[in-house]
């Protein structure tokens, strides 16, 4: 038993420290980031390609470093601290965990390598209207037309959707729209004939989009892995997004904290700091708490994030998003009633940080339908 | 980053388990598990089980019993002794008074007493509340008057736990009401419970039990060899002590067991044409404490690395404030469920202070329901004692914010 960093780990975290304290030190930067037409500048995302950071979780043979959940949760937890808007959890976690699972050989060998030298960039489309959170709830429809596919349906709210130049899609080859069974997974050009996407900002100031596909033509050999049989592939990509954004919003609570124990410390009211009020101090005490409590679950996430088991798997992050989501939500509201105005307004940072965990609360599925999963699974103490 | 022990660790535990299985009485762990009142001869028999395998004062110096076991070592032992669940061994002996003798007593009070502590020959009390004095423990005004060989005692305690059982118990007492500050005057003196002076008053509370009590003193007379360490030092070592008290605070293995039994007993109650279990409300509320229970054993495991690195004998680590606010909710949130469980049957009360009124007669509803609402209403003294709360919140304002 031990939280110890190993020594590639702790050069990992310093080099990401070091280059987010360059790249996101100054809350404009960030700002002027977002006025890009994709949302993101591209120099900072070459950076990241150059520092190894997009090669992270893949295999050696493609290019990548083999890291594991704790090292995707140092390069999250910095991004959730700077608040970063890059696509990095759309291409590099969610359609990478795909290709590493799900991909036959010849696919991983085409495309890993693009994701991880940051040539091209992959989004995950897996949630439509209908489904929420319910990766299973699928109503695009893959159709066998000779050698090809043909695919038809509406994708929602695909993170980092309208930059992507190519798309994992969920699409039902088979059964009816909720059963498990059935679910294809296709990697589609972005650009291919009936593909049309509708992009858009979202409130904590990232990208996504709507994205609508007409008899979109797709090669069978774009099909990922086996025909039918996607959703466990799915599921496995989504759990180790679940301990990506966990590790995100963990770090986005520790800045929102310090920030706002920094501010009640120089904020004076009544002739002096407000820092010295009795139940503004116990406020900060339980964010503190609830910062601390949802880091436990991060690290339980990120080291339950290679767990072969599904069942395990998904126990865990029901577990830690339940716990992370109601910290996140503690934490946001706390923060921004303890900064009073200031903490209402658009040039403060203190509340990007609450719309970035307010939308991390929910993505993925949200503490009611987490809570619910996890208590139909039973005993969480009987977990390994 | 590993959340698994090791292989020594996991055969440690194993010795551990063996060994609660092996030598406690199952009465003892029956009395446990349904909530009932553990007697005197519960936790004596126990301590001295303990004591001969040489781990009632595992963490005392080895000189005196001592053990020299990691941070690891001490809590996977806690987590076991709560999961079985056992009775701890007496914590005024072995966490409290026991350390303090060890290391500011003299060496005649290392011989008189140690020993019998660490076998409970000797019960201790704790004698530091008063009407006046609770989380702002050092305005006490018990005080000790010196009278040649002696100290002459007057005042009066409360809340001491269990002092009808006690033989001796451990006082703070001002011994210089003049002291610049109100924590500079004040001894560490051991009295004998028998001295005459001493009398014990029962205090029954809101569950009907008695556990704690009113500790009067009146011209006590008490031999001066009985001060630990310097006068008007008394408060250094109750803080030494107070800070010996924190291993085990969260009580996670004891929430683990109540969550276990819940699940079970809930399987048991009928509600509509299902088992309780069966109702998503109900799965939900339990699964949600459930998840807060992982994620503070989560908590504690990253306190006991941290105290690993730190070695034994560092500063008390405000961090564990966090173990004992979060420990103190979940373990009253399992009393809230577990009368969810029982529901109508939680209303009939049954325990009396008075043993006449003891009866044979059969338990009104199922027999686990007596004890749902007691432990609901004695449990809310958690969030209270071992520093309230509230003067958590304070520490870690102070110590981990910096306000």
């Amino acid at each position: 038993m031990d939280f110890d960093l190993t020594d590639d780990q702790r050069l990992l975290q310093d080099s990401i420290v070091k280059l987010m304290a360059n790249r996101y030190g100054n809350f404009d930067l960030r700002q002027a980031y977002r006025k890009h037409p994709e949302g993101f500048d591209r120099a900072v995302w070459d950076e990241y390609a150059q520092s190894g950071l997009l090669a992270l979780p893949f295999a050696e043979e493609y290019g990548g470093f083999g890291g594991g959940g704790v090292d995707t949760m140092l390069v999250m937890d910095q991004f959730g601290k700077s608040l970063a808007v890059e696509p990095y959890l759309a291409s590099v976690v969610l359609a990478g965990a795909v290709l590493r699972h799900g991909a036959q050989p010849a696919m991983a060998a085409e495309f890993i390598p693009m994701i991880a030298g940051g040539e091209a960039l992959f989004a995950l489309a897996c949630t439509e209207r209908a489904s929420r959170y319910d990766l299973h709830d699928v109503s695009t429809t893959a159709r066998r037309d000779g050698a090809d596919y043909l695919l038809e349906g509406e994708k929602s709210v695909v993170l980092a959707g309208d930059s992507a130049d190519y798309i994992i899609v969920s699409a039902r080859t088979a059964g009816g729209r909720r059963e498990l069974a059935g679910i294809s997974l296709f990697l589609i050009d972005a650009k291919a004939e009936g593909v049309s996407r509708r992009g858009y900002a979202t409130q904590d100031g990232l990208r996504a989009a709507e994205i609508s596909l007409a008899s979109v033509r797709v090669p069978a050999d774009r099909l990922i892995g086996t025909a039918d049989a996607g959703l466990a592939t799915l599921e496995r990509a989504v759990d180790e997004g679940i301990a990506a954004i966990c590790a995100e919003a963990v770090g986005a609570m520790e800045a929102l904290n310090a920030l706002t124990v920094d501010y009640m410390k120089t904020r004076k009211q009544f002739g002096v700091p407000i820092s010295s009020f009795q139940a503004l101090q116990f406020r900060s005490v339980d964010m503190l708490i609830a910062a601390e409590q949802a880091k436990s679950m991060a690290i339980f996430a990120a080291l339950m994030a290679g767990e072969e088991n599904p069942a395990e798997r998904s126990r865990a992050m029901s577990s830690a998003k339940v716990q992370v989501a109601r910290s996140a939500r503690f934490v946001g509201q706390n923060a921004t009633q303890l900064h009073g105005g200031i903490g209402m307004t658009m040039e403060y940072k203190g509340g990007h940080y609450f719309k970035r965990l307010t939308m991390l609360e929910g993505l993925f599925g949200d503490a009611d339908h987490h809570l619910r999963r996890l208590a139909q699974a039973g005993s969480l103490l009987d977990a390994a | 980053m590993d959340l698994s022990f090791s292989p020594e660790e996991v055969a440690f535990r194993d010795e551990v388990r063996s060994f609660i299985r092996d030598h406690l009485a199952p009465e003892t762990r029956a009395k446990l598990i349904e909530g009932r009142e553990i007697g005197k001869q519960d936790i004596v028999d126990w301590q001295k089980a303990l004591h001969a395998r040489g781990w009632a004062v595992p963490h005392w110096p080895v000189e005196y019993g001592g053990q020299n076991w990691s941070p690891v070592q001490e809590y996977i032992f806690l987590d076991e002794l709560q999961m079985a669940p056992a009775p701890s061994a007496l914590p005024f002996n072995v966490s409290m008074v026991g350390p303090v003798i060890a290391t500011f007593g003299s060496a005649e009070q290392k011989a008189k007493f140690l020993p019998g502590t660490a076998n409970l020959d000797i019960w201790w009390c704790q004698g530091f509340s008063e009407p006046g004095a609770g989380s702002d423990l050092a305005g006490l005004k018990t005080t000790a008057r010196r009278e040649g060989d002696e100290y002459i005692i007057n005042g009066q305690k409360t809340w001491t736990t269990l002092a009808q059982y006690a033989d001796w118990i451990f006082v703070l007492a001002r011994t210089n009401p003049a002291a610049a500050k109100k924590q500079e005057g004040i001894s560490f003196i051991l009295v004998d419970m028998k001295t005459p002076g001493v009398s014990v008053r029962p205090i029954q509370l809101i569950d009907g039990g008695h556990e704690v009590n009113e500790v009067w003193f009146d011209e006590v007379r008490v031999p001066a060899e009985n001060l630990v360490g310097q006068e008007n030092k008394g408060w250094d070592y109750a803080k030494f002590l107070l800070g010996n008290e924190r291993m085990g605070i969260a009580r996670i293995g004891t929430s683990k067991q109540r969550l276990k039994r819940i699940r079970e007993l809930a399987k048991l109650e009928r509600f509509g044409d299902t088992q309780l279990l069966d109702q998503p409300w109900f799965r939900e509320k339990l699964t949600a404490v459930e998840i807060e229970l992982k994620a503070l054993e989560i908590t504690q495991l990253r306190v006991v690395a941290e105290a690993r690195k730190r070695g034994k004998h560092g500063t008390p680590d405000p961090n564990s404030s966090i173990l004992k606010i979060k420990g103190s909710e979940i373990q009253q949130a399992t009393t809230e469920l577990m009368m969810d469980v029982v529901g109508p049957y939680v209303m009939p009360f049954g325990a009396s202070l008075d043993d006449e009124d003891q009866t044979n007669e059969p338990p009104i509803g199922p027999d686990y329901a007596a004890a749902a609402a007691p432990t609901y209403f004695n449990w809310r003294k958690i969030s209270i004692y071992g520093g309230s709360n509230e003067i958590q919140h304070s520490i870690i304002a102070k110590a981990i914010l910096g306000f």
